[in-house]
């Protein structure tokens, strides 16, 4: 049985490394070429994030697994990442509004966990913070000018908006194994975070001429390990050749 | 008024250009050069500003595939240096007054030539530690004498260039060393991707020097300061310690050390195969093109919806003035 | 549909970036952008990736105006013999150790 810390460190290392790798798939095909450097910024800084947390899980876990060993010897089952992480890379319209959508998220639980009684999480998530604090300047004014562009912009962001929407209640839905760990002041409250969030995302989406839909179907069951079908192909992928060669140093 | 005719004027002013170049001055966009200098630079930087992008295609191919998460980020980090240098160097182009914007149609016309090398396929892992360590080494030795080109944007981006691209060579080493000294497969593929990737490494500087139609020229106006030869001795050189160092062999059987000038000397290497590559039926030429012309046509959507947002902006701005006033 | 051969370029945008707080900026390299919002951007994710700045300016390439070859002997020349306006034109007398 993992303890609620393991799962906890899982639950954040896994959405930066999921999103991570679904950005650098970008590398090399981006629409200009500041911005494929932009985008590769940003995918270092979401697979810095998990190694650090990947690492630590390890550690707290006490079972000789390193960060490597959690990233590319896990089944889909076993990943918590929330499922808006895992979703195909789509097109820039939806890489930036998922960009968007989860750092205004993780500016929020950052700035939490920097409050962390832990010092490891609190040092990782001050650390953190600056970088999705960049990430959400840099993807909100993308929002606004694919929003607020041509015709053609404004419909595929909007599509990306009504896509990636019903993804985002998972990111507030507080597991019930963390509120020992909330209570005592080590892990943050999600579902705390919600109100800010619907706030800033709100000014955003307006200043888009974009809108968020509403009463839709909340998805759930990444931090339970229940993925859609596209994690286990990412997975596939990314774990290939470490798993082609058990115990192999790189 | 001048009273000079124009072609003495013009041989006047080629005397002085061809004297600042053999005092080693440094040619700034805005300094006369002739027409010829101007259009061998925009062909040479242009191509090697092509060569920084789409030579992150067969790397950017195994980011994904990355065996462990400092492996990713080094390999993500490295392909983004690639992107950053292309930037660089077709900055540095525009100075000559062309926009980059018709360089890049160039390219994914078909019209304009990148180094033959990224034609070639990565197959494994191993390929990473092969093309940082052979592929950029040779790239290093190249770029570290256009640092002392003439023309000063070009020799400014190269400095930066340089700068960063030293942490390249060293992590592609690195994989290889790893590799090496790892299980019986993992040196089987280091020693599989350094037959592969030896040959076309050494063609990487180009023809023999008495084949090479641009190299005079290049040379008397101070953008190339060596030859093609010369920097590939440089390069075999240097790099056969290091094949020894890690235990790796060379895919040259007629390899052999010449006391008499302290060169390595290699077997012949396959200009057919050089120039059928160079000539566009290499194994991914078609795939790279295509590549870059996908990223270049899926992203017109965004690059016009900057423009037209950027358009919006400055008339809002302006309304808002004149009601002002 | 954006026709690629007629497609308009990003304006581009002179970078300077100050290396180290109290240093003067400098010119770092040039990037292509919209605005000056994303001009900026832009210059710190191509030009700061190895933290290489503590301040940046963007500026429009086509707002720079500059001196040309032309202009070297009348603008420079005429400062050649103007010793005076060095401190070693100066002499102070002997035992003076700090002025």
């Amino acid at each position: 049985m993992n303890t609620p810390l393991f799962e906890a460190l899982l639950r954040l290392g896994d959405d930066r490394l999921v999103l991570g790798h679904r950005t650098s798939e970008w590398c090399g095909h981006a629409p200009i070429l500041e911005e494929d450097i932009a985008l590769a910024n940003i995918a270092l800084d979401h697979i810095g994030q998990a190694n650090l947390l990947l690492g630590y899980a390890g550690t707290v876990e006490g079972a000789g697994r390193d960060q490597d060993a959690l990233a590319y010897f896990r089944d889909a089952v076993e990943y918590r990442n929330a499922l808006l992480c895992e979703l195909p890379k789509g097109d820039f319209g939806v890489t930036i509004v998922r960009h968007f959508l989860h750092g205004v998220f993780s500016v929020l639980q950052w700035e939490a966990l920097s409050q962390s009684t832990d010092p490891t999480i609190a040092g990782i998530a001050a650390k953190a913070l600056k970088e999705s604090k960049y990430h959400v300047r840099h993807c909100g004014e993308w929002v606004i000018r694919l929003g607020d562009g041509t015709d053609e912009s404004h419909a595929r962001a909007q599509a990306a908006v009504d896509q990636l929407w019903p993804y985002t209640g998972e990111l507030f839905m507080q597991p019930a194994d963390e509120a020992s760990l909330v209570s005592a002041g080590v892990s943050a409250d999600v579902s705390a975070l919600e109100g800010a969030w619907r706030a800033q995302v709100s000014d955003v989406l307006r200043r888009a001429t974009l809108t968020a839909p509403e009463g839709v179907w909340m998805q759930r069951g990444g931090r339970e390990g229940r993925h859609t079908e596209h994690l286990g192909h990412m997975l596939a992928e990314m774990q290939i050749v470490a798993r082609s060669h058990p115990g192999a140093q790189w | 008024m001048t009273t000079m005719s124009p072609v003495a004027d013009d041989s006047a002013r080629l005397a002085q250009f061809e004297a600042r170049v053999a005092a080693d001055e440094s040619i700034e966009p805005k300094d006369w050069m002739p027409e010829r200098y101007r259009s061998q630079l925009i062909r040479m930087m242009s191509q090697h500003a092509h060569s920084e992008v789409v030579g992150m295609l067969p790397e950017g191919n195994w980011i994904t595939r990355a065996p462990s998460l400092r492996r990713k980020m080094i390999l993500l980090a490295k392909v983004q240096d690639e992107g950053g240098h292309g930037l660089y160097i077709y900055c540095g182009t525009e100075t000559l007054g062309v926009d980059r914007q018709e360089l890049v149609q160039q390219l994914l016309d078909g019209k304009a030539k990148y180094s033959s090398i990224f034609n070639y396929p990565t197959l494994s892992w191993a390929d990473m530690g092969a093309i940082g360590w052979l592929v950029d080494g040779a790239a290093i030795v190249n770029q570290t004498m256009l640092a002392k080109a003439s023309y000063g944007p070009y020799a400014r981006a190269m400095v930066r260039i340089c700068k960063e691209e030293n942490f390249h060579k060293r992590q592609g080493y690195e994989i290889m060393a790893t590799l090496a000294r790892g299980t019986p497969a993992q040196k089987a593929m280091a020693q599989e991707s350094l037959n592969r990737w030896w040959w076309p490494s050494l063609m990487m500087f180009g023809p023999h020097d008495k084949d090479s139609s641009n190299s005079d020229e290049l040379m008397k106006w101070g953008i190339k300061r060596k030859s093609n030869d010369e920097l590939r001795q440089r390069f075999v050189n240097l790099t056969i310690a290091q094949v020894k160092a890690i235990d790796l062999t060379v895919p040259d059987p007629a390899l052999r050390y010449d006391e008499a000038t302290g060169n390595w000397i290699t077997g012949p290497i396959d200009w057919d195969e050089f120039w059928r590559v160079v000539k566009g039926n290499g194994p991914c030429n078609r795939e790279r093109i295509e590549a870059r012309r996908r990223a270049h046509e899926d992203g017109a959507w965004v690059r016009a919806a900057a423009i037209a947002h950027a358009e919006k902006q400055q008339r809002n701005n302006r309304e808002t003035t004149e009601r002002q006033q | 549909m954006t026709n690629p051969s007629r497609e308009k370029s990003w304006p581009l945008w002179e970078v300077f970036s100050q290396g180290k707080d109290g240093a003067p900026h400098e010119h770092a390299g040039s990037v292509h952008a919209t605005d000056a919002e994303h001009a900026l951007q832009n210059a710190r994710d191509v030009y700061a990736r190895r933290n290489e700045g503590v301040s940046l300016w963007v500026v429009p390439s086509a707002a720079i105006t500059a001196s040309t070859p032309e202009d070297m002997g009348p603008f420079f020349d005429p400062a050649n013999d103007k010793a005076y306006r060095h401190p070693q034109f100066y002499k102070v007398p002997k035992g003076v150790k700090v002025f």
